[in-house]
């Protein structure tokens, strides 16, 4: 059976800062949902897109780091 | 995660030692506390999940807001003759749609507003007062300028969606809706 890369203390470590750092991008992007919304009921269109995408960035990047989680124990 | 006694199959909610659980739990054991526990590798992939969910919101106003691009503006309306709207008076219509309600105020002897009755905090039908230059919110007690739409006091943060209007010929017309974020 292969090693893990990293000793057990030192993974829950990477685990404890991969979900704070999750946590703060799920937590950015609740408030980027708020302001696109009150921005969308005001009838400014110009921020929609832009919002969106960020959106989506921070959903790439909260997905990599799962995928990296998961590839800690390999 | 170890049990509290290895030989019990299940680890009972009320405490109580296992002869004196019912049948069926002896039956279909479940580690109870092993069942809630939630590892930090099925939070994050929750929050991960949750992140999507945002993802999806954002789109789908996105979606809406095309849509409502597409929409044709909304036709040219009378509502009231000038003669029938004394200085001070309120009048209500519905414009552009027939459940969208709308309030028409007469300050001057040329000077008319009109705005969505709808309030900006949680959608209560908000009440004109010419005497005071305001319009109140009687849902949380928010209040509007009369003369711009833009709140001044209460929890609405943004002002009333505007109805443009034109004076012809004895006539009132609403023109078209602005939705405005400040």
């Amino acid at each position: 059976m292969k090693r893990p890369r990293f000793p057990r203390h030192e993974r829950m470590t990477i685990v404890n800062g991969i979900l704070s750092i999750v946590m703060t991008i799920v937590i950015l992007q609740l408030w980027l949902l708020t302001a696109t919304m009150n921005a969308f009921l005001g009838g400014d269109q110009s921020t929609l897109a832009p919002a969106a995408l960020a959106s989506l960035i921070c959903l790439l990047l909260n997905a990599g780091l799962l995928r990296y989680l998961y590839t800690l124990d390999r | 995660m170890r049990r509290t006694d290895p030989e019990s199959p299940t680890t009972p909610p009320d405490g109580r030692p296992l002869s004196e659980q019912p049948r069926w739990r002896k039956d279909f054991p479940i580690h109870l506390p092993e069942d809630e526990y939630v590892s930090r590798r099925d939070f994050t992939k929750f929050m991960v999940l949750t992140s999507l969910a945002f993802v999806a919101g954002q789109f789908w106003i996105l979606l809406r807001n095309a849509t409502r691009k597409a929409q044709a503006k909304p036709a040219i309306r009378p509502i009231v003759a000038v003669a029938d709207v004394p200085v001070g008076s309120v009048q209500t219509f519905q414009y552009p749609g027939p459940h969208d309600n709308c309030v028409l105020v007469r300050q001057g002897e040329s000077t008319f507003v009109a705005y969505s009755q709808v309030c900006t905090h949680l959608s209560c039908a908000v009440i004109p007062k010419p005497e005071v230059d305001r319009i109140h919110c009687p849902c949380h007690e928010g209040q509007f300028d009369l003369s711009t739409g833009r709140p001044i006091a209460g929890p609405p943060q943004r002002p009333l969606t505007r109805i443009s209007i034109e004076i012809l010929g004895g006539m009132v017309y609403a023109t078209g809706v602005n939705r405005r974020v400040v």
